[in-house]
């Protein structure tokens, strides 16, 4: 293919700089209910951040990362025109991109997935045809926005709940804790290796059965649980901290447990948001590496997702932390035993959205999962105008992202051919 | 920074502004034990000073109050409602106004009880303020309650703490009785007017209780929901 080198150059250049933004803006919101809830301190939430994002985009990032290349567009239109496929992907990535960097500067509400689904819509609905676009795959997208929040929601209010009754409620709160912990503790290392086994590891050459699966994450999560009730175990009961507010030596269990959840958000981020960046990387090497073919069988190479992590991870130590610290500092609100039932809460819904491969926003997920928590009046005050910020982001950023990339692929059609 | 930040989700918190305004009001109310003190026997000068702290404690109380009630926008989802807050607020204040009125009439009108009847009213007093602390101490509760989610042990412990509270109350209006009764038997003695605003002074001292119990059952209301 006429410029095949310069298309996979450009699109690398075009994907790491989307992966250093997802790092350096999106990370904050999966890890500042850590820091905010004083379970983490910036630095180890920049160091967990830094290998779980990794981890998860490498190991479990593939599903959405496929959907993202192949799964919206209908590619059979496009067999006789492949190139129109490579412009469409490097317009799509550079109208996310610049809509990022706009909208970030002006305030206005952002969404990764939101900018680079539009983005990609619009280019094969408008530069392609109507009919390139499979709707149904992305009525399936769009119906997750809003399906995610509310699962998020529907999980941490069950979490909380559980707390409520097997903690709080007891005469012997701290107790309670120490023995309940544990299973929380299993239950976040369990959900998350099982999607990992299931549908991360193939491309690094990891095939398990079923059985399999469930085996090993099963003993990834007692591993885990050993390992926190080790740390647990250490704990002391310190009855001067009880003095003021009765429940400090139970969050303190808590925020062993918040480690780990923190971790699994990290993953679960990861996981779903560096198909944003590497998605249309990986269409447009796929294409030019298979010779102009709009290859749709072949496989993803591993390196596509590992340069994701990496744009990731450098986004996150370059500018994220600074994000994160302040972030984190402006939510004084929130307990270890309430953050973590948001962040299991809405990992869980990300990572299985990643295995399933449907783009979702990490931060509306979270967000859900936070109200969630308020529903069963675990929070004192919450804002109910970012509720109506996410609305907006959904009817901002879609055409945004949409116009912006339909005249970036004018553009590179223009200048290519 | 992405505009649709997670930390913009978390609303003020009304619970410590609302106990920060609670302890001011008992600073308030703690004042006016060594104001009637002196006030009783006869010490003016001194009771003037005990007023003006009384006063400006007072004030500083409205001044949280304000910053409360204009830190709690419409928009928010609250574990407590509200209407709950701002009325556990109001009845909160009106122990701080009732004292700084009680300290004001008292000096206004050296306003001097027969002596016989001292040391009943300054356990009366005490009586009032120990209701008033035993309110702070249900109210001091909330971020518990908050943290329980409103379930359980805790809304338990805060029941029994409001039940001290009515049982407080109770004592004070025996007390209150009891100080009429002797203030009755004295009246004709005394001039006719002082009277009137000694009744007038009892009445304001017993109210004391009486919010402060208010402000237990509006806590009580919060637990219902």
């Amino acid at each position: 293919m006429e410029f095949g080198t310069t298309f996979i150059v450009l699109a690398c250049v075009f994907g790491l700089f989307m992966a250093w933004g997802v790092g350096a803006n999106d990370v904050a919101n999966a890890m500042a209910t850590s820091v905010g809830s004083k379970a983490l301190t910036i630095k180890q939430a920049v160091i967990i951040a830094a290998i779980f994002e990794f981890l998860g985009a490498y190991l479990a990032g593939g599903q959405v990362t496929k959907t993202i290349r192949k799964g919206m567009i209908d590619a059979d239109l496009l067999s006789g025109t492949p190139e129109l496929l490579v412009f469409g992907m490097l317009a799509s990535l550079l109208a996310a991109g610049i809509w990022l960097l706009v909208a970030t500067r002006a305030g206005w509400p952002v969404s990764t997935t939101h900018s680079i689904v539009g983005a990609i819509v619009g280019f094969a609905a408008v530069g392609i045809g109507f009919d390139a676009v499979k709707w149904a795959k992305v009525g399936t997208i769009a119906m997750s926005w809003v399906v995610s929040p509310v699962v998020a929601g529907v999980i941490s209010f069950a979490l909380f709940r559980s707390v409520q009754k097997f903690i709080f409620d007891k005469p012997k709160p701290f107790e309670a804790a120490k023995r309940y912990v544990p299973i929380y503790i299993f239950l976040a290392g369990f959900m998350v290796a099982l999607v990992t086994m299931f549908k991360g590891l193939k491309h690094i050459g990891l095939h398990l059965s079923a059985l399999e699966s469930y085996s090993y994450a099963v003993i990834t999560g007692l591993v885990i649980m050993f390992i926190g009730i080790f740390i647990i175990r250490r704990l002391q009961y310190d009855a001067q901290a009880d003095r003021d507010y009765h429940f400090t030596n139970v969050e303190k269990v808590f925020a062993v447990l918040m480690i780990v959840t923190a971790s699994a958000m990290a993953f679960a981020h990861g996981s779903n948001d560096v198909a944003n960046a590497v998605g249309p990387l990986a269409a447009v090497v796929s294409i030019v590496q298979s010779g102009g073919h709009v290859a749709q069988k072949s496989a993803m190479a591993s390196w596509i997702l590992l340069l994701g992590g990496v744009g990731i991870v450098l986004g996150l130590i370059m500018y994220g932390q600074k994000v994160i610290r302040t972030v984190g500092r402006n939510i004084t609100e929130l307990t270890p035993s309430r953050g973590f039932a948001a962040e299991l809460a809405a990992a869980t819904t990300v990572v299985v959205a990643s295995g399933t491969g449907i783009p979702i926003s990490t931060t509306h997920t979270l967000v859900g999962a936070v109200l969630g928590v308020g529903m069963a009046r675990g929070i004192a005050a919450l804002d109910m105008k970012v509720v109506r910020t996410i609305f907006m982001s959904w009817i901002i950023t879609l055409p945004a992202g949409a116009i912006l990339s339909i005249i970036i692929f004018f553009m590179l059609k223009g200048i290519f051919t | 920074m992405s505009p649709v930040d997670i930390a913009s989700l978390f609303g003020s918190s009304p619970v410590s502004p609302l106990q920060a305004h609670m302890a001011k009001v008992q600073a308030c109310i703690e004042a006016l034990e060594p104001f009637i003190e002196s006030a009783l026997d006869g010490k003016w000068k001194k009771a003037e000073k005990a007023q003006i702290k009384i006063t400006k404690l007072e004030n500083e109380a409205d001044e949280l109050k304000k910053t409360l009630r204009l830190n709690l926008p419409t928009g928010l989802f609250m574990a407590v409602s509200r209407r709950d807050v701002l009325e556990v607020l109001t009845m909160q204040d009106r122990i701080a106004n009732k004292s700084k009125d009680i300290a004001g009439l008292m000096l206004g009108r050296e306003i001097e009880f027969p002596k016989v009847m001292n040391k009943k009213i300054l356990e009366f007093v005490k009586r009032c303020i120990d209701a008033s602390a035993q309110a702070q101490i249900a109210i001091n509760e909330l971020d518990e309650l908050v943290a329980t989610g409103f379930r359980g042990n805790e809304i338990k412990l805060v029941s029994s703490m409001i039940k001290k509270l009515n049982k407080i109350e109770n004592d004070t209006d025996k007390i209150q009785v009891k100080v009429r009764a002797m203030l009755f038997k004295q009246e004709k003695e005394l001039p006719p007017i002082d009277v009137m605003f000694m009744y007038k002074v009892i009445d304001w001292i017993g109210d004391l209780a009486d919010i402060a119990q208010r402000v237990g059952s509006r806590l009580e209301l919060m637990l219902a929901k």
